[in-house]
């Protein structure tokens, strides 16, 4: 082998790693050549582009980003595992602490940016523009820009995995440990880029749909006969505003201090690593409900569907809302009681932080009295939610332990912090996530997911659940701490470390049978031929399944909250049947291929700025300016759909 | 066998955590639930009263949850009431807003007392000792300014002695941990910062870093050994006729990353911890070094290594 080839694939490939490498750039080749032999074999270059890389349309979109959510919750679940494994025994040798060290990293940042964001980010598409009477997103187009940006965000991030390494300084990334002086390598760089590149994405999704919702809902539609998914997601949107411009900050000024060289974190010269860690946790603690307002949503619409029953206190669940939205921006300093602040400073976000707890405590017994005298049926949707209720209370009220400041001395970075997090995370939002997947999914898609491997997946990820984090609050009172590759065999913390370790292969199975439901459902789930398989509420039941391109052939006047059920109820599901002269060309946005390139080119930038070649760098901002210009002098960007075209699409579907 | 579904989980949660702290929560290995001293101590009745707080919430919910399910499951014949409209009752909302807000008013009283006393001294009679602590990749170094020796990957404490550790680091942030004696305060370059723990028995107790610094971070555990007066003094002294003397070059060589047993040190260089704050940053925050009674003027330091100020530039 040449010698260049041997330094190249060293330094950039990581042969030097050995086989566990080798293994996996095979198969990613593998994979690779697969994909494009199918696409050519088949001949679906021309579809994947025209109907997929090209797309404006809100459901498409928010079909992808369920494919990439679903895709990172494999690879962050498999990270999960190998770190489960190194710690099933004490002293293992399993992974070495370098190892150990990236894969946490990635696992932690995998889940929260590049698993659950774009979940959340695809009930917004799927559900927000069907459940308020529109045609599409208020922009369109930033819409696909938002997708592309997030999608190579995660793949910027991805391939740091096998070409130059991954980030290994923990998901918060804290300089100095992340600054120059303590991290070299480029893999901190492509958290940062990454991120960057990504949080782009989600800053505009949040202006998109807080326009749409607050632009384009149908005729009727006041903000308070909403339904409540919608509201979480003007509550998220707000949060979203607000909090990740200082992520956006905070990850720009870290990667000048990497690359550039100035001294914004770092103590020498002036900086402050502190303000590194308060700007985080800026975007980060408002970021936890980001996530989590949208599975509340969830919630609120499976609830009511599935008690047959108006959820109880629309207005208290409001409100509520709207609190958490404002008090998430009034707690981040709760992730450092131990760094030095006051007293008052801890005793202020102490009671900030417990004060969460009332708007949410609130939630729980409104949907809890939705389904008190109401006809609970324990389909797939309904099954995560009635899991959800007491996984959330049990992780809300750990939560509201770890908020007494005295007492998160104790719990700071311990196990009983980690089990805390990650049962609101996994059972707030995954399985706010899950059940949102199945309740829409046959209106994505037309058909059901099966019911039977769905309930072995459902009782293997909550099992495995309780059997994984359970232990771990114990083992943060034995004295355990986070992020410890190795731990001493003579501390009792074995068996449970163990059992641990158990639970975590038990949701993975959990996971695979998930998998399996899906590609199953495919050939022989149940087909949704009505457009309302689950007798629903709100308007989105009122369309087929899957919906057509323009979803409204003629757009709803509301005149009640759970407009479609009102309408069920009164005998007036006609009024929502088009006739034929009623029918008027249907305005809709060209697709585009620009956001696709315009992010590919922040790809390129974003490559060249890790491996600091600024001429590559150089070369993608170009692409994006280019991207940027060329759309400033687009005009023609819209056209309309022909009356007859929609009589015939409405006719085919038995609905004139 | 399906109606059952939503009660068998409830049961399970509801036993695993049973399970955790009534069957196994009192044992030795608990050492957060089995505190020596008043810190310690402290910390766990808020525990513990935060816990009965938090349960007057989760046992309504679970046990509500569970007749809910169980009751108004649709099943044909059911008998149970069913009404789809009924969506708004005051007095029930009252309820549900009101009691949370007494819970966190409670709660959030006592953190606030608890927050406040835990900066003072936990006995105001006795003096107290200063030992002056420094996270390293990845060990703990130690010193006694009172009595000028200094020990890395442990320490020894008087018991009845509250004991004002003064934390820094020479190496990303970590966090200084004792669970037995009290909650832990991270150690931050450029920074001096001060936690009192106190132990009312003998005995060796677990020390750990609880922030992640890379690398050697899983190796970077000490013990703390409380023992009486009388026995600290013979220690002091023991180290200080039999123990080699830490030089400047000596503490270069302990700040190169790399993990260590223990070890003794008869002495160390005078002002060695102010120079460690000052040269991380602390020369930008002079007010805050002599707030923490350090020497916020070392104009004349020499002989440190200083791997920041080295490497800022040099990296490319």
């Amino acid at each position: 082998m040449p010698q260049w080839l041997h330094t190249f694939g060293d330094q950039y490939l990581m042969w030097n790693e050995g086989p566990l490498i080798w293994i996996s750039d095979v198969l990613i080749l593998l994979t690779g050549f697969g994909i494009v032999f199918v696409l050519t074999y088949f001949k679906k270059w021309g579809w994947l582009w025209r109907e997929w890389l090209t797309t404006v349309d809100h459901k498409k979109i928010g079909i992808m980003y369920l494919i990439a959510s679903l895709l990172m919750m494999f690879r962050g679940g498999v990270d999960a595992l190998l770190l489960r494994t190194q710690l099933a025994v004490p002293n293992n040798h399993f992974l070495d602490a370098e190892h150990y060290d990236q894969i946490f990293t990635t696992h932690g940042t995998i889940m929260i940016l590049f698993m659950a964001m774009p979940f959340i980010f695809a009930l917004f598409n799927i559900a927000v523009p069907l459940q308020i009477g529109a045609r599409d997103v208020a922009f369109p187009y930033l819409n696909a820009i938002s997708f592309w940006l997030f999608f190579f965000g995660a793949l910027l991030f991805n391939i740091s995995f096998v070409f130059g390494g991954s980030p290994d300084a923990g998901w918060v990334s804290y300089p100095p440990l992340a600054g120059p002086e303590f991290d070299k390598g480029p893999g901190e760089n492509f958290y940062l880029l990454a991120l960057q590149i990504s949080g782009i994405g989600s800053i505009g999704t949040g202006i998109n749909f807080l326009a749409t919702i607050l632009k384009m809902r149908a005729p009727g539609m006041t903000l308070m006969r909403m339904p409540l998914f919608t509201w979480s997601v003007v509550a998220t949107s707000l949060v979203i505003i607000f909090a990740f411009p200082a992520l956006t900050v905070a990850l720009a000024l870290l990667l000048l201090d990497r690359i550039v060289g100035t001294h914004f974190f770092t103590m020498t010269h002036g900086g402050d690593p502190m303000m590194y860690i308060n700007l985080f946790w800026i975007w980060g603690h408002p970021e936890v409900y980001i996530v989590i307002m949208p599975a509340f949503g969830v919630f609120s619409e499976v609830v009511a569907t599935f008690s047959r029953k108006r959820v109880f206190g629309y207005t208290s669940m409001v409100t509520s809302l709207l609190l958490i939205s404002v008090i998430s921006f009034f707690v981040w300093a709760h992730h450092f009681f131990t760094m030095g602040a006051g007293a008052d400073v801890n005793t202020f976000f102490a009671v900030a932080s417990m004060a969460v707890a009332i708007p949410t405590g609130v939630k729980i017994f409104n949907w809890l009295f939705t389904m008190f005298r109401g006809r609970i049926r324990l389909e797939l949707p309904m099954l995560w939610t009635i899991a959800f209720v007491p996984c959330f209370a049990i992780g809300g009220a750990t939560g509201v332990m770890l908020a007494a400041a005295p007492a998160d001395y104790q719990y700071h970075n311990s196990y009983f912090l980690i089990a805390h997090f990650h049962q609101v995370l996994i059972g707030g939002v995954v399985f706010g996530m899950l059940a949102g997947m199945y309740y829409w999914w046959p209106k994505m898609f037309g058909f059901k997911l099966d019911d039977r491997l769905g309930r072995c997946a459902f009782w293997f990820f909550n099992i495995g659940f309780y059997v994984c984090f359970m232990p771990q609050y114990a083992l943060g009172f034995m004295g355990m701490q986070r992020r410890m590759y190795v731990y001493p065999a003579n501390m009792g913390w074995n068996t449970l470390n163990l059992v641990s370790t158990i639970g975590a292969y038990l949701m993975g199975i959990g996971f695979l049978f998930i998998v399996a439901q899906i590609l199953y459902s495919i050939r022989y789930g149940e087909r949704d031929v009505t457009g309302d398989i689950w007798d629903g509420r709100t308007l989105e039941w009122s369309l087929p399944s899957p919906v057509p391109h323009y979803n409204f052939a003629v757009i709803p006047t509301i005149t009640s909250r759970d407009a479609w059920w009102e309408m069920k109820q009164t005998g007036q599901t006609q009024a929502l049947r088009p006739s034929a002269d009623e029918i008027a060309p249907i305005h809709m946005p060209k697709n585009s291929g620009r956001p696709f390139i315009l992010s590919a080119c922040f790809f390129v930038a974003g490559f060249g700025f890790v491996f600091e070649w600024f001429w590559l760098a150089a070369l993608g901002l170009l692409g994006v300016v280019i991207c940027l210009i060329l759309r400033a002098f687009e005009y023609d960007d819209e056209y309309h759909i022909p009356p007859h075209e929609v009589v015939e699409t409405e006719s085919a579907l038995g609905r004139l | 066998m399906r109606s059952r579904t939503p009660r068998r989980m409830g049961a399970i949660g509801l036993t695993a955590l049973a399970l955790l702290f009534l069957a196994t929560g009192c044992g030795p290995e608990y050492i957060v639930l089995n505190p020596a001293g008043p810190v310690g101590r402290e910390e766990l009745h808020l525990i513990e009263l935060s816990t009965v707080l938090v349960l007057i919430v989760i046992v309504p919910v679970l046990a509500l949850l569970a007749f809910i399910v169980i009751r108004y499951r649709d099943r044909p014949g059911s008998k149970a009431g069913y009404t789809p409209e009924w969506s708004e009752s005051k007095w029930l909302e009252v309820v549900w807003w009101g009691v949370p807000i007494v819970i966190v008013g409670l709660l959030g009283y006592y953190t606030g007392k608890s927050t406040f006393a835990l900066v003072q001294p936990p006995e105001k009679d006795v003096k107290p000792l200063t030992i002056q602590v420094t996270s390293l990749d990845w060990k703990w170094l130690f010193q006694y300014p009172g009595q000028k020796v200094a020990t890395v990957n442990y320490c020894e404490i008087p018991t009845g002695v509250p004991v004002q550790f003064v934390l820094t680091s020479d190496a990303p942030m970590n966090s200084f941990w004792v669970p037995q004696l009290g909650g832990q305060e991270y150690t931050m370059p450029g920074m001096a910062m001060r936690l009192w723990l106190q132990a009312d028995k003998p005995g060796s107790y677990f020390g750990t870093g609880a922030n992640f610094t890379g690398k050697g971070f899983a190796h970077m555990h000490f013990q703390v050994v409380a023992k009486s007066d009388t026995e600290f003094n013979q220690w002091v002294k023991q180290v200080k006729s039999s123990s080699p003397a830490l030089t400047m070059a000596g503490y270069n060589k302990l700040q190169q990353p790399g993990t260590m047993g223990t070890a003794s040190y008869s002495s160390y260089p005078k002002n060695l911890f102010d120079k460690i704050v000052w040269k991380n940053g602390g020369r930008y925050m002079p007010n805050m070094m002599m707030d923490q009674g350090l020497d916020a003027n070392m104009a004349g330091m020499s002989g440190m290594s200083s791997q920041t100020s080295k490497d800022s530039n040099a990296h490319s």
